[in-house]
C-alpha cells in the first residue's frame, strides 16, 4: 500500500501551521503553568472548522481522510500538545459512535460535535482497569426505558469540559469485560453524573484528566451504541485507531522540540562559535530530526491503512504510536539536553515539550500494550497465534 | 453593490530574496503570500459584505500565473470570483504599467469600490492606488482606518497627527485601507474546500484591451541596483557585572557617541 501526500495535505499543513505559531504558540506556556483549559482557543479551533475534520459534510463537518487528521494534530502539537487534544479527544469519543452508531444517533450528536458546540470525551478506564480494560467494574442495568449507570471512571481526558461521553459499562457482569460490558452515549448534564475531582499532572497540564463519578445516572436505551456486549469491540476498535492521533501528536511534539533546539544551536555562541558548529551538537540535531521525520513517515503510512480499513491497521498504527512516542520521548530529552541550562528553565519551552513527550509513551495504550498488539499480528501472520492468557486491552 | 479587492502576491517578509542578472526577484526563491497590507483590504470587504452594505466581493491581481494561489488564498477567506491578469509583457511592470493594466481591468469589473491595500510589502511604492483612481477618472479616498458605504457613497475615516478625519466620495470610487480595520482573519477549513470550486478567470492584456505596444515594456522606470541590507554591527552586550558597574558602562558607551 502506497500513500501520497497531496497538494490539499500540504495546504492545510500551512492552515493550520500559520494559526498554531501567530495564536497557539504563545499561549503555550501560560496554559502549562496555570493547568487551565484553553477555551479560547477551543473556540478558535472551532471557528476554523478544526474540530470537524472526522466528521461528514452532510453533519456539518469536514470529512478530512485520515492523513489530513494525522497534519492536523502535529501542527497542532508542534505549538502546544495540550491544545492539539481538543480535535485529537473529539474524535477519540466521537469513533465509537462513527463505529457503532446508528444514524439517528450520529444525526443527534454530530452537528453539535462537529461544529464544536460540544465537547465529547472517552471514558472508558476505571481506577483499577487501565491496561487491562476487560476488568472494567462500573454497572449499567436496565430498568424499563432506560439504562441506570453505576461507577466510576478515572483518567478521563476532558471528562469535566465535555458536553457528552462515551461510556463503558457492564450490562452483564456474569460475562465479564470482555463480553458483558457495553457502550454509552451519556449527556454530562444528567442527573447523577459528576466531576469527582481533577488530576495534577507532570504535563499535557492545561488538559483536565477527570474522575468521573456515575450515581444512578439513567441513560435512555436508545443511547445504547451497538448491541448489549458489543462494548469491549467498540472500545478495541476506537483505540486501533485513534492511537494515531497520539503517534501524530508526539512526532508534532518532537518537531517542536527539533525546531527550538536547532534555532537555539545557531543563535547562541560559546567558546567564540555557534553552539550549532559543534559536531557533537550537530550529530545530535541530526538524529533528532532524522528520528522524526521516521516516525512521520511511520504515522502517514498507518493513516493509509486506517483510511483503507486494512486488516493489519492495529499492527500499523501500534507501530506508530510505539515508534513516535520513544521518538518525541528522546528528541524531547535532547532539546533540553542542547539547550543546556536554559532547557531546564520554563522561560524556555523545550522543558514544556519534554514533559507533555511522556504522556505518549502512557496513554491509549501504554509503549508495552503496543508491543503486545504488534507481537499479537506478527504471530497471527506467522500462523502462530497468540497465547490465549493474552489480554487484548488498552486504556484511555 | 460590488467590491474588487486589488490584491499584490508577494515575496514573505522573512524569506531570503534572490535576484536575477536583470534585477528581477528570482519569484522561486521566496516563498510567496498575500502582501500583508492588502490582507486588511480583504477584511474590510468581507466585513461590508457581512453587514449587507455589499453584495459581491471580487479580487483582481495582475502578476504571474503563481499569483493565482494568492487569489485562491484571498477567496478562502471569503469573498466570490477572482481574476488574474496575467501576460509575458508584464515581466517587470513598475507601478505605472500596473496601474494602468488594473485600471483597465476594473473598467471591465465595474466596481462600486476598487479597494486597495495601502502599500506593498514589497515595492512601497504606494502610488498605483492614487494612479488606478486618476486613469479612471474616479475619487480616491485613501489611508481609511474604516470604510463605510450608504447613499450612492464611500466614507472613510482617516487618522490625522491631531484626530481623524471623515471623508466622503460619491461611488465609483478607488480606496484604500490601513491596519486599523481590524484583524484579518484566517481562512478556515470549509473556506479553503470552498475556495476550490470559486470561479477564478484569468485574462490576457487583449482580454481586457490593453495595447502591449502602450506599455513601453511594462515599465518607465528601470531599477539601476539591488543589494541585501546591510548588516548592523553585532550588539555590545554588558553581562555579569553588577549594576553599578553595568551602568557606568552604559553611561560611557552613550557619553562617547555624544548622547549624553
Amino acid at each position: 500500500m502506497t500513500y501520497r501526500l497531496t497538494d490539499e495535505h500540504e495546504e492545510l499543513r500551512a492552515v493550520v501551521r500559520e494559526l498554531a505559531e501567530e495564536r497557539i504558540a504563545p499561549r503555550a506556556a501560560e496554559i502549562d503553568e496555570k493547568a487551565e483549559f484553553p477555551w479560547d482557543l477551543k473556540e478558535l479551533l472551532a471557528k476554523q472548522d478544526l474540530l470537524g475534520t472526522c466528521f461528514d459534510e452532510r453533519h456539518g463537518g469536514t470529512a478530512l481522510d485520515t492523513i489530513g487528521q494525522t497534519i492536523l494534530a502535529e501542527e497542532i502539537a508542534r505549538a502546544d500538545a495540550t491544545t492539539s487534544l481538543i480535535p485529537i479527544v473529539q474524535k477519540l469519543g466521537a469513533l465509537p459512535i462513527i463505529l457503532a452508531g446508528s444514524d439517528e444517533q450520529k444525526d443527534r450528536y454530530f452537528p453539535r460535535l462537529a461544529s464544536g458546540e460540544w465537547l465529547i470525551a472517552f471514558a472508558l478506564t476505571e481506577a483499577a482497569a487501565g491496561s487491562d480494560v476487560a476488568a472494567n467494574r462500573m454497572r449499567a442495568r436496565l430498568e424499563g426505558d432506560c439504562y441506570v449507570l453505576n461507577g466510576s471512571k478515572r483518567f478521563i481526558t476532558h471528562g469535566s469540559v465535555a458536553n457528552v461521553l462515551t461510556a463503558f459499562a457492564l450490562t452483564d457482569p456474569d460475562a465479564g469485560g470482555r463480553k458483558g460490558m457495553s457502550a454509552f452515549i451519556v449527556e454530562t448534564e444528567t442527573p447523577g453524573f459528576s466531576v469527582a475531582r481533577l488530576e495534577h499532572k507532570m504535563g499535557i497540564r492545561g488538559s483536565p484528566t477527570a474522575e468521573l463519578t456515575f450515581d444512578d445516572v439513567r441513560v435512555p436505551v436508545e443511547n445504547r451504541l451497538g448491541n448489549e456486549g458489543d462494548g469491549f469491540k467498540i472500545a478495541m476498535e476506537t483505540l486501533d485507531r485513534s492511537r494515531l492521533s497520539i503517534a501524530a501528536q508526539a512526532v508534532g511534539i518532537a518537531q517542536g522540540a527539533t525546531d527550538v533546539a536547532v534555532r537555539h544551536a545557531a543563535d547562541r555562541t560559546q567558546f567564540g562559535q555557534r553552539v550549532a558548529d559543534f559536531q557533537g551538537i550537530q550529530f545530535m540535531l541530526a538524529d533528532m530530526a532524522s528520528q522524526t521525520e521516521a516516525a512521520r513517515q511511520l504515522t502517514y503510512a498507518a493513516a493509509a491503512r486506517v483510511d483503507a480499513d486494512a486488516s493489519d491497521l492495529p499492527y500499523w498504527t501500534s507501530s506508530a504510536k510505539l515508534v513516535a512516542g520513544d521518538t518525541a520521548m528522546r528528541v524531547t530529552t535532547d532539546a533540553v539536553q542542547v539547550l543546556g541550562g536554559y532547557g531546564y528553565i520554563t522561560e524556555y519551552p523545550v522543558e514544556r515539550m519534554m514533559r507533555d513527550a511522556k504522556i505518549t509513551q502512557l496513554y491509549e495504550g501504554t509503549q508495552q500494550i503496543q508491543r503486545l498488539v504488534i507481537a499479537r499480528q506478527l504471530l497471527q501472520r506467522a500462523g502462530a497465534g497468540a497465547r490465549p492468557s493474552d489480554r487484548r486491552e488498552t486504556p484511555a | 453593490m460590488k467590491i474588487v479587492v486589488c490584491i499584490k502576491q508577494v515575496p514573505a517578509t522573512t524569506a531570503e530574496k534572490r535576484y536575477t542578472s536583470d534585477l528581477r526577484l528570482d519569484r522561486a526563491s521566496a516563498e510567496s503570500v498575500i502582501n500583508p497590507l492588502d490582507e486588511y483590504a480583504i477584511e474590510q470587504a468581507l466585513r461590508l459584505a457581512e453587514n449587507g452594505a455589499a453584495e459581491s466581493v471580487a479580487y483582481l491581481t495582475m502578476g504571474p500565473e503563481q499569483a493565482g494561489e494568492a487569489l485562491r488564498r484571498a477567496l478562502a477567506m471569503g469573498g466570490d470570483e477572482a481574476y488574474l491578469v496575467t501576460d509575458a509583457s508584464l515581466s517587470g511592470a513598475d507601478e505605472w504599467a500596473t496601474a494602468a493594466v488594473l485600471a483597465a481591468a476594473l473598467d471591465k469589473l465595474a466596481p462600486d469600490v476598487s479597494l486597495m491595500g495601502m502599500a506593498s510589502d514589497d515595492a512601497r511604492g504606494s502610488l498605483v492606488p492614487g494612479a488606478v483612481a486618476a486613469k479612471r477618472g474616479v475619487p480616491l479616498l485613501s489611508y481609511g482606518s474604516e470604510l463605510s458605504l450608504a447613499d450612492g457613497a464611500a466614507r472613510i475615516r482617516r487618522l490625522t497627527a491631531t484626530g481623524f478625519d471623515w471623508i466622503e466620495a460619491p461611488l465609483p470610487v478607488v480606496a484604500t485601507v490601513t491596519d486599523q480595520v481590524g484583524e484579518p482573519r484566517y481562512a478556515s477549513l470549509k473556506g479553503i474546500m470552498a475556495a476550490k470550486r470559486k470561479p477564478l478567470e484569468t485574462w490576457s492584456l487583449a482580454d481586457i484591451g490593453v495595447d502591449p505596444g502602450t506599455l513601453r515594456d511594462g515599465a518607465l522606470t528601470r531599477v539601476v541596483e539591488a543589494r541585501p541590507p546591510e548588516a548592523k554591527p553585532p550588539t555590545e552586550r554588558i553581562e555579569n557585572v553588577g549594576a553599578d558597574e553595568a551602568a557606568m558602562k552604559i553611561a560611557d558607551w552613550l557619553a562617547a557617541r555624544k548622547l549624553i
